[in-house]
């Protein structure tokens, strides 16, 4: 490991201070993904600033929206009464995520901003546009088993890893954030950013900017979820592919629908499309097997996972079957 | 006096679990000793070629920073002979990997330099600052494309009886013309140890011409014979120790470059050098389990018997070692076909050498076999149980000659039973239970019962303990409980009044610990021991009190403080006066197989049942059932002996259903370099293991009647699983693991 500074703020400007004047700063939470990438060598930050002391843990309701600070713990927010009995989508797929162990350091913000665990980002000696722009991506014609099959580009087919966001994005959260010019939200469909030209970035975060909260609205999706994790062992595993899947379902019909994926693209993928064919249907098979035709258009697939293309429709399926228990 | 009860067979408690549970157990990287520095090494970023230049300055400026150390620079160990010389390697060809003794690269990662510094962190640190120059050769590690160039090994062009040689009964590929015939290739990949202990080493120069190292090993004394020849050092002159192993599977059964490396660091900073190689490094550096190519073909009478098997494998080696394993050997041996082929080849990559893992080869030969038994059964439409019964081996259809002791009928019934195999469905895809697909396979696994030469030691001490030493190492299976186990019979004392200590090169000389081998070599040594000190005991007692010259072994009885006599109540000696006589008490036997093996073949036998759940949209494979039964002679343990069936068995769902360390091809260079992308099961992976022991003493391969356990509980499994796939689905998967992608 590099040689690297450590400050441990108690106010959020300070912290924000810290590292918007230094380019080589980062804001260090759970440290479970940092530290990994800075043994590594894949990040090399010269500063970090500890945000551990910042009162960013409370998870309270005010009117219509649970805000959960970026600082709460993974385990903490599955285990929370007001998300389990508002939002048990996040609490299944947080649930799905990692271990206890690692659950009970990583926090909110940091379970969003962790970086992709595509192979070639992780070795320093493999070319790579998300860790050295202009390098090349190894996995286009590599080792793809794990990666995107939609929106990609010819830079990078990393996909993101976080189970967390693929809940956080179908219930519809605002992040909120905290930077050297205010205060903003950011939806979170907008949070993470596809790839492009420009791989390096993760999200729409600007330099400097820290996460405090995510604050998700009130909604009708308490009982009919469910967080379909595909992997290849029981437990502790990144997913091959993943389902965050809601329906409000009256008597029978679909009155509305959430649905995400994990492990397809650089982002959490919403499916909004799926979504709307599924309102006003029948909460049958047939329904969601068209929901998952029509989720899987323009999924494109590369040398070893074409599998994903078969996957995708199955595990969507099962989800929305799961979630609506037929 | 009553005589104690038996020790042998009890589920004793390991002698060494409370200092395991409490951490008091020292493995090999927690010694500390004064003036200790760390070393790292650097490994090479491509597969092959040469270096052409290697910028150490930074690294050598950077803060705590001791030495860097290249083939430039690094002091010559006399002993190190050019490659193909080594005759320290008597299973291989060619000779174990020479680390900074020269410009060649022969696979990626390959140690460049070792950076030894005051701290660790500061050697870590300094280690990437290392930079190298390289002109890179065209390398080859994709086992396909180096399948043409394969070759036979080189021990079996040397002589036709090598268990590598290409063997034939009958005619030559008979099952071509046979009537009902099947023809199927099956892959395993490559396999990774990993146990949960990293490889580590402290090499400490106590002197310019003696060594200590506290090691990872299987071998304590193997490996000080290899670092003794390297250095042209006498053996006495090099201590090893291994009192625990992290576990092992064959990945310390060889001396590896990074041994070498920390003993070159040692001496050019004249401290003591510990180090350890990191997660990332257990993949490149120390072994695994080749990626192996298998083809069989079989044919069979449509009343179910064979008439003929083929079957080829080619496993891939170093280009530098020719590694060879015993992939075919069950298939020679475990059922009647009267027409019997079998190739064996080696396809050399850039990669570093493959070695041993447990059930080494024929875990891999197995799944091929046991996976075409299972297709030929469902090609005549029977059930796979009733398929094996109807080619069972009475004898030894190889070596043509009665088996030593064979319960493997019994382990079929006493397995069936406890999966409940009445409730398996001869047509796939008939069982379901909600969205999983419910299936049951089955797979047999043999090894030979192997028994070495051994010594061991005994005396007695003044407060009446016996201590018993014997060089060998303990990798997990509880071999010091077990030897305990056996001197608390042979002695008639209590167990808290053994003590066994092993795991260092200057106890009494025995083998390296593998091949399921221990119990049956090192347990008569021990055996024999106790017997010869009771003899100096009585001698001793002789003396001072006549009555002890003629008494019998059996009737010299151990007491609080004094030996004394069954039936003869006058007739004591005090310890405290028999350890002081001249010479002492102590004893060292060495134990020898006997001519037994000539006469009858000798194997352990297990057989796996496996229940699984294939989820019918993801493919998902979780095995819901294992029950591992094996006839493995006496059982010394229950205990420890089931331990290490479960053990076995859940290494063998990680092979069926996820072990896979893949390289990608262009940089010769693995993509799985962590437990996050390389797999290995987790609890919730592992259903309860049912074990059933048949426990019926071998009459021939020693007095203990053990014929060992470690390499049966693990092969077999990976083809039950596959079997319960297929039996669940109708796919047949015949390259491993069993991942969601190949069944979606
Ligand atoms: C072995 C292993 C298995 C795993 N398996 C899974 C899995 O199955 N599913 C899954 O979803 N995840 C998995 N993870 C990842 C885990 O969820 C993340 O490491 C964790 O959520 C990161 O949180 P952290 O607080 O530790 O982040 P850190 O490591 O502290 O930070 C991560 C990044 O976020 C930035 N950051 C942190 N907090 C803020 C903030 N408030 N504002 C701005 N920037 C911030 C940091 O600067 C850093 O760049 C696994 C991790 C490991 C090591």
């Amino acid at each position: 490991m590099n040689q690297f500074q450590y400050v441990r703020p108690t106010k959020p400007q300070a912290a924000i201070d810290a590292v918007a004047k230094d380019a080589n700063a980062r804001f260090i939470a759970g440290g479970t993904n940092l530290v990994d990438l800075m043994k590594r060598g894949v990040m090399t930050p010269q500063k970090l600033v500890d945000i551990n002391r910042l009162d960013f843990r409370k998870i309270e309701r005010e009117g219509n929206t649970l805000r959960i600070g970026a600082l709460a713990l993974n385990s903490t927010v599955a285990n929370d009464r007001q998300v389990r009995e508002r939002h048990p989508l996040l609490a299944l797929a947080l649930n799905a995520g990692a271990s206890p162990q690692l659950r009970n350091m990583a926090t909110v913000g940091g379970n969003m901003l962790q970086r992709t665990r595509c192979a070639y980002f992780y070795d320093i000696t493999m070319p790579c546009n998300k860790r050295q722009p202009g390098s090349g991506c190894g996995a286009l014609e590599g080792i793809n088993r794990m990666h995107a099959i939609f929106g990609f580009s010819d830079k990078c087919i990393a996909v993101h890893p976080s189970d967390m966001s693929v809940a956080l994005v179908a219930l519809d959260a605002t992040v909120q954030v905290s930077g050297p010019k205010g205060n903003r939200s950011i939806p979170f469909a907008d949070f993470h950013r596809l790839p492009g030209d420009t791989p390096e970035k993760d999200t729409n975060l600007e330099p400097g900017e820290l996460i405090t909260a995510v604050d998700l609205p009130d909604s009708p999706f308490t009982k009919h979820v469910h967080y379909q994790k595909v992997r290849e062992r029981a437990s502790y595993a990144f997913a091959l592919l993943s389902v965050a899947a809601a329906l409000d379902i009256d008597n029978g019909t679909i009155r509305a629908a959430r649905l995400a994926m994990g492990g397809v693209a650089h982002k959490p993928w919403r499916l909004t499309a799926a979504e709307q064919a599924l309102v006003g249907k029948p909460a049958t098979e047939a329904t969601f097997q068209q929901a998952a035709a029509v989720a899987m258009q323009g999924a494109k697939a590369f040398k070893y996972n074409e599998y994903k293309l078969r996957l995708g429709p199955n595990a969507i399926v099962q989800a929305l079957k799961t979630a609506a228990a037929v | 006096m009553n005589a104690p009860e038996k020790k042998i067979g009890k589920p004793m408690n390991r002698v060494d679990g409370r200092q395991k549970v409490t951490g008091a157990a020292k493995y090999s990287a927690e010694y500390e000793l004064p003036n200790m520095a760390y070393a790292v090494l650097v490994g090479s970023t491509i597969a092959k070629g040469r270096l052409t230049g290697l910028d150490t300055k930074a690294a050598e400026r950077a803060p705590g920073v001791l030495a860097v150390i290249t083939h430039l620079n690094a002091p010559k160990a006399p002993g190190i002979k050019p490659a193909g010389k080594d005759p320290s390697q008597p299973q291989t060809v060619g000779s174990a990997l020479q680390v900074l003794v020269d410009d060649n690269i022969r696979f990626n990662d390959q140690p460049i330099a070792v950076v030894v510094a005051d701290t660790l962190e500061r050697a870590r640190f300094a280690a990437r600052l290392v930079q190298a120059r390289y002109a890179a050769e065209k390398h080859l590690t994709n086992l396909e494309a180096a399948k043409p160039n394969a070759f036979l090994p080189t021990q079996a062009k040397k002589n036709p009886k090598s268990p590598t040689a290409d063997y034939q009964r009958g005619q030559v590929d008979a099952y071509k013309t046979g009537a009902l015939k099947l023809e199927a290739e099956y892959v395993i990949p490559t396999e990774v140890h990993h146990p949960m202990e990293l490889q580590s080493i402290t090499a400490h120069w106590e002197a310019p011409d003696r060594l200590t190292l506290y090691d990872k090993t299987q071998g304590t004394m193997a490996t000080r014979r290899d670092f003794a020849r390297q250095w042209g050092l006498p053996e006495a002159n090099v201590k090893v120790i291994a009192t625990f192993v992290g576990g092992a599977f064959g990945n310390a059964l060889h001396s590896w470059p990074h041994e070498s490396a920390a003993i070159i660091a040692a001496k050019v900073v004249n401290r003591p050098v510990k180090l350890m190689l990191t997660r990332e490094q257990m993949f490149t550096m120390v072994g695994y389990r080749p990626h192996t190519w298998q083809k069989i073909g079989m044919s069979a009478t449509a009343d179910g018997k064979i008439t003929a098997i083929t079957h080829e494998s080619i496993g891939q080696t170093s280009t530098y070692e020719e590694f060879t394993e015993s992939t075919l050997g069950q298939t020679k041996m475990m059922y009647q076909s009267p027409n019997l082929t079998t190739r064996y080849r080696l396809a050399a990559l850039d990669i570093g050498s493959p070695i041993w893992m447990r059930g080494p080869g024929e875990a891999t030969g197995a799944f091929a076999l046991e996976s075409a038994m299972d297709e030929m059964a469902h090609l005549l439409n029977l059930d796979p149980l009733e398929f094996r019964m109807r080619n069972y081996t009475e004898q030894d259809p190889e070596k043509d000659r009665p088996w030593s002791s064979k319960f493997l009928k019994e382990c079929y019934q006493a397995g069936a039973q406890r999966i409940g195999w009445n409730k398996r469905q001869l047509k796939p895809g008939a069982l379901r239970d909600g969205e999983w697909l419910v299936g049951y396979g089955m797979g047999v696994g043999t090894f030979g019962a192997h028994r070495g030469s051994s010594k061991a030691s005994a005396q007695l001490l003044p407060n009446g303990t016996v201590l018993l030493q014997s060089a060998v190492t303990d990798i997990g299976p509880g071999t010091g409980t077990a030897m305990t186990q056996i001197a608390a019979d042979t002695l008639g004392l209590a167990p808290e009044k053994i003590r066994f200590e092993w795991g260092n090169s200057d106890f009494a000389q025995a083998p390296t610990q593998g091949g399921s081998a221990i119990v049956n070599t090192v347990g008569p040594a021990v055996q024999e021991a106790c017997l010869a000190l009771k003899d100096k005991l009585r001698e001793l007692a002789a003396a001072s009190n006549g009555a002890f010259a003629t008494a019998k072994k059996e009737d010299i009885t151990f007491t609080d403080n004094h030996l004394t006599l069954a039936g003869n109540p006058a007739a004591r000696a005090a310890y405290a006066d028999l350890v002081k006589q001249a010479g002492g008490t102590a004893v060292t036997v060495e134990s020898k197989p006997s001519g037994e093996g000539q006469k009858y073949s000798m194997y352990s036998f297990s057989v796996h049942f496996a229940e699984v759940r294939v989820h019918e949209l993801t493919g998902e494979v979780r095995v819901s059932k294992l029950v591992s039964c094996a006839d493995a002679g006496t059982i010394v343990n229950e205990k420890t002996a089931g331990n290490q069936m479960k053990g076995g068995a859940v290494g063998g769902i990680g092979m069926a259903l996820m072990e896979h360390a893949i390289i990608d091809d262009r940089f010769g260079r693995y993509v799985t370099k962590d437990l996050a992308d390389y797999h290995v099961p987790v609890h919730a992976d592992a259903p309860a293991v049912e074990v059933y022991f048949v426990n019926q003493p071998d009459p021939h391969v020693n007095a203990l009647g053990t014929k060992g356990i470690g390499e049966i509980a693990t092969i077999g499994v990976a083809p039950a699983i596959a079997n319960a796939v297929f039996n669940a689905t109708g796919k047949r998967v015949r390259e491993l693991p069993i991942t969601p992608d190949k069944l979606v």
